[in-house]
């Protein structure tokens, strides 16, 4: 929709776009949660496309995934036949609510940014153990968890006028065995539950889970636990509270798909 | 900056925070719509440089020297694009509103996206079709065959508007360029009940660009009601254009009229509104309570049943001895059934343009169903005479009884009357939610007794309806919802109560169904009670109970009406049904957590509404030969405007393509009460045979009189008429003088339309989510005149239901509020929900209906959320007698009965899902 309340945007973006941020001033990546509603307390987009970031560059560990690569880029990018993980990247953004038109403009980092709990990017980030590189006015710049980037329903840590530069997706992850599991009330729905389990060629096991709660819950077990063990290390990693609430799933019924689909997982990567 | 749109270039700048899609409307692409306005229903796909967007979120400086295609840009001259020829071939629309962006989106899919359709299209929403047409327009599937001269009825003749609406020519509502435009936006309450102390404009007015400030100070004193019927009595007048008092958050408190929607809605958020907020109440039966806040003492208004209650309507019937019937039963069912709020959800927005023409008369261009009715109610509140009012209508984005109801018009109409220029209103999607209708909510005792052999012994049904603030079909809905579903059975001993109550909430208005969606979840979800408890088979329970052709029609009283069993394919239907449910083929092999179960649920529906629906028809024989129909309906997609041209070609031995058909403009024919009620076939499409067949007699004797042959001897062709050897064409028939003929209907002696639908489900006993294994449905239409629209209709309409019955809700909050307010919030079935229906119908002619047909557009809708609550429970042991059935609020009880509720520990169910 338009957002009539924009008086400006800047499409050249500096290092002073950064240190000069001030009151209304708003990031734009993909602009399409940002067009979705009206946005009364912004005045100028800042255009993050206009830094000309490169989308994705492999590192020698990594996968450098920037900020404003868009899902469509990433869902592309071709990967070597030891990403035995990759299929994530197909999965998550198919857990994405918008269709593959949303993914030709959404970006990877505006999925972390808008931090809903039920974002795929968030998602494959954190269970992926990413990490999310930050911008700070000051010129510093510092680097967070990706399983910790998102901290609630709508919130992250960044800070104001902080932006989100690149997402670092380990080889390491992606070389790693994944079983993915997703569920919402309707077919192709919004996510309630969004599970994701990693075991590592060394055997060692992460279990993240986003959507059914409010933040990421990354648990990370040296092996594969049994049923009981993995069920106790939710029970205790997950008080009621930190269940998500709204349209999109009752927190109980979002509290039984977690334990019920991290079963299935566990039971996929023990075969 | 330069924007390459369809091969032109435009030098324009966007501002800064425009999307796409305002920006290329502005260049005059009127095919790009708005659904949602936030990304979610594909309405307004384009292409930038070949990559579909949602350009409702497509910020539009971005396109800046990109390629950009519009709907406009697919076809090459009259050359159709294969796309828009495959869903001109398949009439893979309805309404049509949908459909640009459809295409722009098919036409860019992968083969491998053209093979799991439910993922490829979940960004392109359609509230229409239920997705089947849409799948074969996808793959190729031809659906409509032209009909031969005079053989109109019973063909798969395409809809006339299909060649603009797959180029986006069609031009809807909105799609005007009215030079001088101005823009009308709202400030709506953020109170329940509150009245209004003073209104401080000053800021608004200050505002560059804002022309008028609206408060009740400017409104006219009259009170009316947003509903249109053909009785105005039919709805109590307890609205104003304006009001001083507020009674649910959304209501218009003013409205700001300026230069550019921008301006007007800084101008509202710049209104100073001093409230005295008052006690409010949401549930109806607190509402009911003495010394509950009350929403329309004041005395001065009439109509509503018992004010000094918040009652705006009340029934109250019975028919035998229904406490002897009770009595006499050996099992004696009772259970309160519970139906929610759902929305419309039509894809274009309400809206009205409004503008004082060069005679003086006030215009209105509308999205509305009732052009006539409309006329008047503007006429009766500004106070003038309906010959200075003129309605039009273009084809409506969906309707689905939503736009039975004066919501912008009036408004508008009061800003152009005041400021001499041209106003438009259009709502945004979230306004659709929290300041326009929805179904009303329904709470229903059902009580039925029956003997061990299954034979019903006694019905009572107690009724509570939610109408929300206002009564605008409060007292029809109440009606209708207690009628059609009650005398669908044999029973000598009926009794029927029911109260329509006002609650400081969103409005509730007409509805797909009228009120029987309602009262059929309650009754045909007790039918499947009270056959288990007495361990018959439902589809045995329903034949022994059902009416018979010879039956009479009973619900709660005994007075003499003017509905007859014109025709009756009720046992058809349900041996139809039976049938079909019986094969497995195509069903998926499902893991052992998954519950099966099958159920089934009958309805019927009086073919027009009651105490009067008229159409006025004229056929005209044109100077050049042609043929114009013209008729006041108007067309949302149900596809009344093709069967209207069948029946005129039947007539005049033509072809559909050969009749050009006006329609929904006050100045441009007859009166005709408005297309609701299931009417465009029944009334509006007898009132066009009628003229039609006149017509023919008229060309008939003037040919005759031209040859100098007997009357007898003349037959008329599609070309004109010949007699023996001789021949004249129609355009030196019509040389003579343009000829025409009238045709009418006023929709007394009625007859009724049967539905039945069953399904097989499949529930996880963890999880609790629902799959939808066979979904069939058939139908008693009568004759149909277009098969494949009215299979298309039936589609539509059990995939509405599935969305209502599973997914969709409309929540109101603590304080009153509409909490989901966009289609994200609000899940419509999008391709991967809706279920593939089988769909059969009955043989049967009806004697009432043109050409023996019956109405067939609201009715699928009634029997399917009972069918769905009938199938989970065969299939869990658990009975839901509270919509919808979302897995979140059955899962609990599903595992609790069913063995899964060991991996965490249980907890009391979620709100809604306890048993009633």
């Amino acid at each position: 929709m338009d957002l009539d309340t924009i008086a400006e945007i800047v499409t050249r973006p500096d290092a002073s776009s950064l240190s000069e941020w001030r009151d209304g001033d708003g990031w734009l990546g993909g602009g399409t949660w940002l067009f979705s509603e009206p946005q009364l307390d912004l005045v100028r987009l800042i255009d993050l496309d206009g830094f000309g970031w490169t989308p994705l560059e492999l590192t020698g560990d990594a996968l450098r995934v920037a900020a404003t690569c868009k899902l469509r880029e990433l869902h592309a990018f071709p990967r070597p036949d030891d990403w035995t993980a990759g299929a994530l990247i197909d999965q998550c953004c198919d857990a994405l609510l918008g269709s593959f038109k949303i993914w030709n403009m959404a970006t990877v980092g505006g999925n972390l940014c808008l931090s809903l709990p039920a974002g795929p990017m968030t998602a494959l980030a954190a269970a992926l153990g990413g990490t999310c590189v930050i911008w700070a006015p000051d010129g510093t710049g510092r680097r967070v968890a990706a399983a910790d980037f998102v901290t609630g329903d709508r919130r992250n840590v960044l800070t104001r006028g902080e932006l989100l530069r690149s997402i670092e997706l380990p080889l390491a992850g992606l070389r790693s065995r994944s079983a993915f599991r997703q569920a919402s009330l309707t077919p192709g729905g919004r996510s309630a539950a969004l599970l994701i389990g990693l075991k590592a060629p060394d055997g060692g096991f992460a279990l993240t889970v986003t959507a059914a709660t409010v933040r990421p819950v990354r648990l990370v077990f040296e092996t594969l636990p049994e049923s009981g063990a993995l069920g106790a290390a939710i029970e205790r990693a997950i008080p009621d509270t930190l269940y998500h609430d709204d349209i999109h799933g009752h927190p109980d019924w979002r509290r039984r798909l977690t334990f019920h689909l991290a079963e299935e997982i566990r039971r996929e990567l023990a075969s | 900056m330069t924007f390459h749109v369809n091969g032109e270039d435009f030098h324009e700048t966007p501002r800064p925070g425009q999307c796409l899609r305002t920006f290329l409307r502005g260049l005059g692409w009127f095919g790009v719509k708005k659904g949602c306005d936030a990304g979610d229903c594909g309405a307004c796909t384009v292409q930038v440089d070949g990559r579909p967007v949602h350009s409702c979120v497509y910020p539009a400086f971005r396109a800046d020297d990109r390629e950009v295609t519009t709907i406009e840009g697919f076809a090459r001259g009259d050359a159709l694009s294969p796309v828009q020829e495959r869903f001109v071939a398949a009439q893979g629309f309805q309404c049509g509103f949908c459909t640009p962006g459809m295409i722009a989106t098919v036409a860019a899919l992968s083969p491998e996206q053209l093979d799991d359709l439910p993922r490829a299209l979940k960004g392109n929403l359609c509230r229409c079709t239920g997705y089947r047409s849409i799948a074969d327009a996808v793959r190729g599937v031809r659906n409509v065959a032209a009909p031969a001269a005079g053989r109109g009825a019973g063909a798969d003749a395409p809809a006339p508007a299909s060649r603009r609406i797959v180029t986006g020519a069609e031009p809807y509502t909105f799609d005007v360029d009215m030079p001088g435009l101005l823009h009308l936006k709202l400030l709506r309450s953020p109170h329940a009940h509150a009245r209004i102390v003073s209104i401080d404009v000053a800021a608004a007015m200050a505002v560059p660009g804002v022309r008028l400030v609206l408060t009740h100070e400017d409104a006219p004193e009259t009170l009316f009601s947003t509903g249109l019927h053909e009785l105005d009595a039919d709805d109590p007048p307890d609205t104003r254009v304006l009001d001083d008092v507020a009674r649910f958050v959304g209501q218009r408190v003013a409205a700001v009229v300026a230069e550019t929607e921008a301006a007007a809605e800084l101008g509202c958020r710049l209104l100073r509104v001093d409230y005295d907020v008052l006690p409010a109440v949401f549930a109806p039966l607190e509402a009911m309570r003495p010394g509950a806040p009350l929403l329309h003492d004041d005395p001065a208004k009439t109509g509503a049943a018992r004010p000094e209650r918040n009652v705006c309507a009340e029934v109250h019937g019975a028919v035998g001895d229904p406490d002897a019937g009770f009595a006499a039963a050996d099992v004696v069912h009772e259970g309160v059934y519970e139906t929610h709020r759902v929305q419309h959800a039509h894809l274009e927005t309400h809206g009205s343009i409004a503008w004082i023409d060069e005679r003086g008369r006030l215009n209105l261009r509308t999205g509305s169903q009732t052009p006539f009715l409309t006329r008047r109610r503007l006429a009766t509140v500004f106070g003038m005479d309906v010959a200075d009012v003129r309605v039009m209508c273009a084809r409506l984005g969906g309707g689905f009884g939503g736009k039975q109801e004066m919501l912008t018009e009036d408004v508008a109409a009061l800003a152009a009357l005041k400021l001499g220029r041209p106003v438009k209103l259009e709502f945004t999607r979230e306004e659709q939610f929290t300041g326009a209708t929805t179904r009303h909510p329904m709470r229903v005792g059902v009580k039925l007794g029956a003997t061990l052999d299954g034979r019903l012994t006694a019905i009572a049904i107690d009724v509570v309806s939610n109408t929300g603030a206002y009564g605008n079909h409060g007292p029809g809905v109440l009606f209708h919802g207690c009628n059609e579903s009650v005398a669908l059975y044999r029973c000598a001993n009926k009794r029927v109560d029911g109260v329509a109550v006002y609650t400081n909430t969103v409005p509730a208005g007409a509805f797909r169904g009228y009120g029987l969606s309602q009262t059929s979840f309650a009754i045909e979800s007790a039918m499947d009670e009270l056959a288990r408890r007495l361990g018959i088979d439902p589809f045995e329970m329903r034949r022994i109970n059902m009416i018979r052709s010879d039956d009479a029609l009973v619900a709660f009283d005994d007075e003499p009406h003017d509905v007859e069993i014109g025709s009756y394919g009720l046992d058809q239907c349900l041996d139809l049904v039976e049938a079909a449910l019986a094969r497995r083929d195509g069903e998926p092999r499902l893991p052992p957590d998954w519950l099966i179960g099958e159920g089934v649920a009958i309805a019927m529906l009086d073919t027009v509404p009651p105490r009067g629906h008229f159409s006025h028809a004229e056929a005209r024989l044109s100077a050049d030969g042609g043929y114009e129909l013209a008729v006041g309906t108007a067309e949302f997609g149900s596809g009344s405007t093709t069967v209207h041209g069948q029946f005129a070609a039947s007539a005049l031995g033509t072809t559909p393509d050969r009749i050009r058909i006006v329609q929904s403009d006050t100045d441009a024919s007859g009166y005709d009460t408005g297309a609701f009620g299931s009417t465009g076939t029944m009334i509006a499409g007898k009132a066009c045979f009628d003229a039609a067949n006149a017509l023919r007699e008229r060309i008939l004797i003037v040919a005759a009189a031209l040859l100098n042959a007997p009357l007898a001897s003349c037959a008329l062709t599609a070309e004109g008429v010949v007699a023996g050897n001789a021949s004249v064409s129609l355009a030196e028939i019509a040389g003579q003088s343009p000829l025409s003929a009238a045709g009418e209907a006023n929709g007394s002696l009625r007859s009724v339309a049967f539905n039945v639908q069953a399904f097989r489900v499949a529930v996880h006993r963890v999880t609790g989510a629902i799959r939808i294994l066979r979904s069939v449905h058939a139908a008693d239409a009568g004759t149909v005149i277009n098969p494949m629209q009215c299979r298309g209709q039936i589609e539509g309409g059990v995939a509405q239901a599935v969305g209502a019955a599973l997914y969709e809700h409309v929540d109101v909050g603590p304080g009153g509020a509409v909490e989901t307010k966009s289609l994200r919030a609000y899940h419509i079935p999008a391709f991967a929900d809706a279920p593939r229906t089988e769909v059969m119908f009955a043989e049967t002619c009806d004697a009432i209906g043109p050409m023996g047909a019956k109405s067939m557009s609201e009715s699928p809708f009634n029997p399917v959320a009972a069918a769905l609550a009938n199938a989970v429970h065969d299939a869990t042991g658990e009975r839901f007698r509270t919509l919808p059935l979302a897995a979140d609020r059955i899962f609990a009880r599903v595992a609790a009965r069913n063995g899964q509720g060991s991996r965490c520990s249980e907890k009391s169910p979620p709100s809604g899902t306890a048993p009633a």
